[in-house]
């Protein structure tokens, strides 16, 4: 007869490759009262480390997992109970939880599945998150230069809590085609409403990091109708300055040696470049088509030394609420005074600052 | 993008994809269709463990049986892609290097020196190493030494699908003869690898664990034996960095190297017989260039002296397993002057 | 030594495809007759291993063959690079180990390739040559370019399994080869009619499948004939050729060769049978050339190896950093 006042902090699943995570850090002790939201515990998944947010607020009866611990998703990490719960109680919910991480029999929640559709002739890969009830618009996440729908993987599911959200990969990216067409800013636009009317979508809100913000911006300037609100996230286009260096030299990269220093540039903690995200960039770089693919996208994004798109022109006289967002210690796309929010982060701050990129999201859908 | 799929299936999507992407791209080997001049069905074979089954039928006039006779066909490969194909050829298994090695190491591997750079002899040579089958001495060998040694042939032993399928892709595009060795025991062993086309380069070793107490190299089976080993040796606080050279000539030392510099201690796995193997060659160029990293002996684990016996009890204690590994981890991290 | 002298007229070759044939011929005979000369002061390196006496077989049969079609040949290639328009100069570069030679002296006189002209080098591994004919006649049937490719191999490798493996190869793949046994008594320094088991190489032909045909290598005629035949079989998709030609070397296995086991046949060779003085016989007698046309190439030719001879020994050596080039096309 389970009691339904205990209720369980689990490990969570963040993006489609991971399988365990890795307790870090505790940030909370048994004995403490946790509210929804606060944060709990740092995990290291092998490909990042993030910071999981408690689902549920209550008393800290018992902390199931240890530091240094690996466990599977699904595996129960935390318990939290009011007092009244009697310890024999709590108890058994932990051997039960202990015996079914062993057993492998773990409750997982149904795994979204990417899926392909056809834009223009391309094949574009997208992870749909859905809620039961899901409310508004739908939200479209559009990554970077050299990203894929997966860097959104700490963003996607909160935010699918209450709504649906889409990733996708844009031409030249992920598991979409690689061919890119002549690369412009119009094409990659062009591809996003395809990809709306293929889905039926028929109004989004845009999310757009980097190269995905200037392409969201100009979605929005092709098809007002069609954005419900712009979220740009350390989106390209908005100074001349950039890391020209860093963009080339992610493009010309073959070998982890090359690749790994110049990733250590996107985040304000170089320490989270594990082996895992050099790795998976590489095998990336390494498909038929990339290094075309990058070439030519290039120009879009630099001329010369400095960015070759402007952005707030896109967005003159656009009626579309826009809120920006920065990583304070972005080194790639420097932020310029007085625009948009900062949070305490490098380039790629819905990797690395995730709960604060979640919480301006929130506010701002 | 990643679905999973066993290492047999990767070697059969690669040749599939290059041959559709490059008409250049022939497949010859005994039984690699099977059927030929027979009664009954074509493709009734697709290879010995059909690796190549259902190539035959996408590609009927590139795909062809060959009879028994290597030094012909394999020699025929090695003509062809003089002559402007990019043959992969099949030698069944690395045992039957005997009767065909001439076209390999005089030809193959020497026109572009011979001939004052001039030739060029984009040939695969696919075949098969490894003990664990109960397949006897002369089915059960890992000759990769012999091949590694010859100047002129690149050598890649992969490890896990993904490997495999970026790798072979990589041999078939690659002007230089590859000898593609892929270890029989790791057929029906699944992995993550994606759809599209890749290549993974020669001369780049994949650092396949991270760890800071000691420094195991593995080749091919031995890669998931040193993991295992690993896991082991994690649980008493030892943290093996593992890792897997995927080609043995290039050979990327310098990822070695920086390992070790790292970790002072090197093991080195490969369950070939010792003398004058992948070890100990392994073993030799680090201690000529990291001696002053290394805080005690090499050591080397490797098969005994014998041929492959074939009684499955004696073929389990030729094969180095990962109470070995861990043994000789212990050795090097317990080692004092 | 069996022969068939065939006394066929010449009447199918053209007045210019004869000059070429002599010239052909001319132009071996002289390089070999000079790398004789100087191997034996001192200066060439290494091994070289000489085709005077041989030359009709390679005159012969190159005659139907372009630069599409490829020949493999032997440690005895000096005349088949020749004869498939290999550069003269090139080749005694090459034999002296000079960085002017056909392949930047790195292979020497066993070696000597230039695959622009089919020709895949002489081979120092008795046997080599049949299985990369095998592979060249494949490529070109699949690539439908009516290539042939032509193994000339001695009676030594007639007994390699190589040689057999590839003959059996070719024919059930029915590829557009031609398989040459140039058959000149000994196989080093032993005799072939001890060596092959049959009476003749050509007898191994029925038992892979195809024709056979034996001819006297002395007469350029006899062999451009068989050799038109088998070459236009194969370019017609009828499949392998086995030609056994007959005839003998007038130097050594290599030069250094004592030639204790042999007999007074060079002599005998020299004097009644020399390719060159039956063709220029013949065609004299038929009224298809005149002496003096043939003297003209006589002293072109003497010219031209001598001249190769002094830019060779002027060439300079490979550079050291050589020695590391051109293992890989990448590594």
């Amino acid at each position: 007869m389970p009691d339904e006042r205990i209720q369980r902090v689990s490990m969570p699943k963040w993006g489609l490759s991971m399988t365990t995570g890795k307790i870090i850090e505790w940030f909370v002790s048994e004995g403490d009262t946790l509210a929804k939201g606060d944060d709990v515990v740092e995990i290291d998944t092998d490909k990042i480390a993030g910071t999981l947010e408690s689902p549920v607020s209550g008393l800290v009866r018992r902390l199931v997992a240890e530091v240094g611990d690996e466990l599977p998703i699904g595996a129960v990490l935390a318990v939290v109970a009011p007092a009244e719960v009697p310890d024999a109680d709590i108890d058994t919910v932990v051997e039960e939880a202990k015996a079914a991480a062993a057993a492998g029999e773990l409750d997982v929640p149904d795994e979204p599945v990417p899926q392909l559709v056809e834009v223009d002739g391309r094949q574009i890969s997208y992870l749909t998150m859905t809620p039961d009830e899901p409310s508004g618009d739908p939200v479209v996440l559009v990554h970077g230069f050299g990203g894929d729908k997966n860097s959104w993987l700490f963003v996607q599911q909160p935010l699918a809590e209450e709504r649906t959200v889409h990733a996708l990969d844009l031409p030249g990216h992920g598991a979409s085609a690689k061919d890119v067409g002549d690369g412009t800013l119009t094409m990659l636009a062009e591809t996003v409403v395809g990809f709306f009317d293929a889905l039926g979508i028929e109004r989004a809100h845009l999310v757009g990091h980097s190269l995905g913000g200037a392409v969201s911006a100009a979605v929005a300037k092709a098809a007002p109708g069609r954005v419900a609100s712009l979220t740009l996230l350390a989106p390209a286009g908005y100074t001349p300055d950039a890391d020209a260096e860093y963009l080339r030299g992610f493009a010309a990269a073959s070998s982890r040696r090359e690749l790994k220093p110049l990733l250590g540039r996107l985040f304000a903690d170089p320490a989270l470049v594990t082996r895992q995200l050099v790795d998976d960039l590489l095998r990336y770089k390494r498909l038929d088509g990339v290094d075309k693919a990058l070439s030519v996208l290039l120009p879009t994004l630099l001329d010369g030394d400095r960015q070759a798109i402007d952005t707030p022109a896109l967005l003159d006289g656009v009626d579309v609420p826009v809120t920006v967002v920065w990583g304070a210690a972005d080194a790639v796309l420097p932020p310029p005074d007085g625009v948009g929010e900062r949070v305490q982060a490098g380039h790629m701050l819905h990797m690395e600052a995730a709960n604060d990129v979640v919480r301006v999201l929130r506010s701002s859908l | 993008m990643a679905r999973s799929i066993t290492y047999r299936e990767a070697i059969n999507e690669a040749i599939a994809q290059e041959m559709a992407r490059d008409e250049r791209v022939i497949v010859m080997g005994e039984d690699n269709v099977g059927g030929t001049g027979a009664p009954g069905e074509m493709d009734a074979w697709g290879g010995v463990l059909g690796v190549t089954k259902g190539l035959w039928g996408k590609f009927p006039d590139r795909v062809m049986d060959t009879p028994i006779s290597e030094s012909a066909f394999v020699g025929a490969a090695i003509g062809a892609a003089t002559g402007g194909l990019r043959p992969v050829v099949e030698l069944m298994f690395i045992d039957f290097l005997g009767v065909c090695f001439d076209q390999i190491f005089n030809q193959a591997a020497k026109f572009r020196y011979m001939f004052g750079g001039k030739a060029v002899t984009p040939v695969v040579v696919r075949t098969m190493w490894g003990a664990g089958l109960r397949a006897a001495a002369q089915h059960s060998q890992s000759l990769l030494p012999w091949v590694t040694h010859v100047p002129g042939l690149k050598v890649a032993a992969p490890s896990n699908p993904y490997d495999a399928k970026g790798l072979l892709i990589q041999a078939i595009r690659d002007d230089d003869p590859v000898i593609f060795a892929e270890h029989k025991m790791l057929y029906d062993v699944a992995g993550e690898v994606p759809e599209e086309s890749y290549t993974i380069p020669f001369g780049e070793a994949n650092v396949v664990r991270e760890g800071g107490d000691v420094t195991i190299v593995a080749i091919g089976r031995m890669v998931n034996t040193a993991l295992e080993a690993a896991t082991e040796l994690a649980s008493s606080g030892v943290e093996a960095e593992v890792i897997d050279p995927r080609t043995t000539s290039p050979l990327d030392l310098d990822t070695i190297i920086e390992s070790v510099e790292n970790t002072g201690r090197l093991v080195v796995v490969d369950e070939s017989n010792p003398r004058c193997s992948l070890a100990s060659d392994i073993a030799g160029l680090i201690a000529q260039e990291a001696f002053g990293a290394l805080r005690g002996p090499i050591q080397m684990v490797t098969g005994p002296h014998t041929p492959v016996p074939f009684a499955d009890s004696l073929e389990d204690l030729f094969i180095p397993d990962a109470a070995r590994i861990t043994g000789a981890v212990k050795t090097a991290v317990d080692w004092k002057k | 030594m069996t022969g068939t002298l065939t006394q066929k007229p010449s009447t199918e070759l053209t007045p210019d495809a004869l000059l070429d044939a002599y010239r052909v011929m001319r132009t071996i005979r002289d390089f070999e007759e000079r790398v004789h000369e100087e191997f034996a002061s001192g200066d060439i390196p290494g091994f070289v291993h000489l085709y005077a006496g041989e030359e009709a077989s390679a005159a012969g049969i190159c005659a139907h063959l372009t630069d599409r079609d490829a020949i493999a040949s032997t440690h005895r290639g000096h005349g088949h690079c020749i004869a498939k328009g290999v550069d003269i100069q090139g080749m005694m570069a090459e034999i002296y180990g000079r960085a002017t030679g056909s392949c930047r002296g790195k292979g020497g006189s066993m070696h000597i390739a230039d695959l622009s002209k089919g020709m895949l080098g002489a081979n120092g591994i008795v046997g080599g040559g049949p299985p990369l004919i095998c592979g060249r006649a494949l490529a070109s049937k699949i690539k439908g370019d009516g290539g042939v490719a032509v193994a000339f191999f001695g009676d030594g490798a007639s007994n390699q399994g190589t040689t057999l493996e590839s003959l059996n190869l070719a024919s059930i793949w029915n590829l557009p080869a031609i398989f040459v046994a140039e058959n000149n008594g000994y196989a080093e320094a032993t005799s072939s009619t001890w060596s092959v088991a049959t009476d003749d190489i050509a007898d191994r032909a029925a038992a892979f499948g195809m024709p056979g045909v034996i001819v006297d290598g002395f007469d350029f005629f006899a062999v451009h004939e068989a050799a038109g035949e088998a070459v236009a079989r194969a370019r017609e998709g009828g499949g392998p050729t086995l030609i056994e030609v007959k005839f003998t070397r007038y130097f050594g296995h290599f030069e250094g060769d004592q030639q204790l086991y042999r007999a007074d046949e060079v002599r005998h060779a020299r004097e009644n049978l020399d390719c060159l003085k039956v063709f220029r016989a013949r065609v004299t007698a038929a009224d298809q050339l005149t002496d003096a046309q043939l003297d003209q190439i006589d002293a072109e030719v003497a010219t031209a190896v001598d001249a190769s001879v002094v830019a060779a020994k002027a060439a300079p050596r490979p550079d050291p950093g050589d020695l590391l080039t051109d293992v890989y096309v990448s590594y």
